[in-house]
């Protein structure tokens, strides 16, 4: 079989992992990793901003893990935080070790809807990792969209995640504000909770969308001031994190309310979900 | 340069506030900058004024043994202390301008003797602060959760 032949060949089906090169890896926190990803066949992984695949370390397990990678080009690129079993492995491997890749899976942020808009980007924790490639996009396509936001709060400064990019977006035109929960006097950014940052933004509320992602009470607290500031949650997109086992809507894990978050998630317009946010143990 | 009641209206705590109600709130207060660094007050001393930022950044501080924690940040059009308005009036906390920062100060003792003496500029005072303490505390709330430290494990 010849090159071009390899290259046009189709993955195998949703369920079978492809496997993938460690072609670079870099330590953003204490538990936290960045892996670049090259697929062994040579077929780049293609994906829209916002969709996951089901990332596995052979012998150890499976996870859903948003992809984190510029949507224009390069490797594939997730960035792990080592919570249990298979995440730990997965950011214990070394360059030149292989990964299971299945997806990409989901539903992505629908930037598309958001051109002419102010577009606020809310993360928290590693919850900018999904957002990355968002960022990437709405940098790439800057002149289509309004003012571009970006409110990130994490715990600690230590444990903030590209902070050399933070530094780029805002060069390239974002407005990027960052907040930690406590620092001591040697941090000189904000400190207080993200939904504080969203009573200091100034956007249009009667056009303006909003990117959500973070920990669930972190979002909930965000769509609060939100709505303080006139966003309604029709325009508010967030991703959820779910227990995503097959990718493919498939084994019901994943169910939240009517919906399986692995196919009419992870992006969800936060319209769609308060209603059963609200049911306890959902 | 602007008249401090145009100042002090263009603050989200005052919005809404009488052209009246704003010219006696500005009668007690003037404009002040601090250097970098600069204490705006410390925990203990008593609370005669509060603070309308205008530029700049102030930290929220308390002092620990062996340590300095930064609570919260303020900026612009932010109220910094509330502590001039209940008893004993003190301050619960440093504040210190963590940049070179433009405040509007005001004097709290005038500021309380209006409102006892106008019961409608208290109550509208009141309620502003009230709304403004109310976020604060949810964000503290917020804060207490420690919401970023606990993954799913997987």
């Amino acid at each position: 079989m010849g090159a071009a032949a390899e290259l046009t060949r189709p993955r195998p089906g949703p369920m079978v992992p492809a496997s993938f090169t460690v072609t670079g890896k870099r330590q953003e926190t204490a538990d936290t990793w960045t892996l670049e990803l090259e697929p062994r066949d040579g077929a780049r992984l293609e994906f829209a901003p916002g969709q996951f695949t089901m990332l596995s370390a052979f012998g150890a397990g499976e996870v859903p893990i948003s992809i984190s990678g510029d949507p224009g080009g390069g490797p594939l690129v997730h960035t792990v935080r080592a919570v249990g079993l298979a995440t730990a492995a997965i950011c214990a491997a070394k360059p030149g070790e292989a990964l299971g890749v299945r997806g990409p899976f989901g539903r992505p942020w629908p930037l598309e809807e958001l051109e002419g808009a102010d577009v606020l980007v809310v993360a928290g924790g590693i919850g900018l990792a999904p957002l990355r490639p968002a960022i990437l996009a709405l940098l790439a396509g800057q002149e289509r969209y309004g003012r571009l936001r970006l409110l990130y709060g994490g715990r600690a400064p230590d444990q903030l995640l590209y902070t050399a990019e933070l530094e780029e977006w805002s060069a390239r035109g974002m407005e990027v504000a960052v907040t930690v929960d406590s620092a001591g006097p040697e941090w000189l950014g904000h400190v207080g909770v993200v939904p504080r940052l969203v009573h200091r933004a100034r956007f249009d509320p009667d056009s303006a969308g909003a990117l959500l992602c973070g920990p669930e009470v972190m979002m909930r607290f965000t769509v609060s001031a939100l709505a303080q500031a006139g966003l309604t949650s029709e325009r508010v997109r967030a991703s959820m994190e779910r227990n995503m086992q097959c990718g493919t809507a498939h084994c019901g894990h994943c169910q939240l309310g009517p919906t399986l978050v692995c196919r009419d998630g992870p992006v969800y317009a936060w319209s769609e979900l308060e209603r059963w946010l609200a049911v306890r143990e959902l | 340069m602007r008249g401090l009641d145009e100042l002090i209206a263009a603050a989200p705590t005052f919005a809404g506030l009488s052209q009246d109600q704003l010219r006696l709130i500005a009668a007690c207060a003037v404009n002040e900058r601090f250097p970098a660094g600069a204490m705006l007050f410390r925990e203990g001393e008593a609370a005669e004024h509060f603070f309308l930022i205008r530029e700049g950044m102030v930290a929220l501080e308390v002092q620990a043994p062996g340590r300095r924690l930064v609570i919260e940040t303020l900026q612009r059009g932010e109220v910094v202390g509330w502590s001039w308005l209940f008893e004993p009036y003190r301050w619960q906390f440093d504040a210190r301008a963590r940049e070179a920062t433009a405040a509007v100060v005001f004097d709290g003792a005038c500021l309380r003797a209006k409102c006892e003496a106008d019961h409608e500029l208290g109550y509208q005072l009141m309620r502003r602060f009230a709304a403004a303490m109310t976020q604060r505390l949810q964000a503290t709330r917020l804060q207490l959760l420690d919401v970023y430290g606990h993954g799913r494990p997987g």
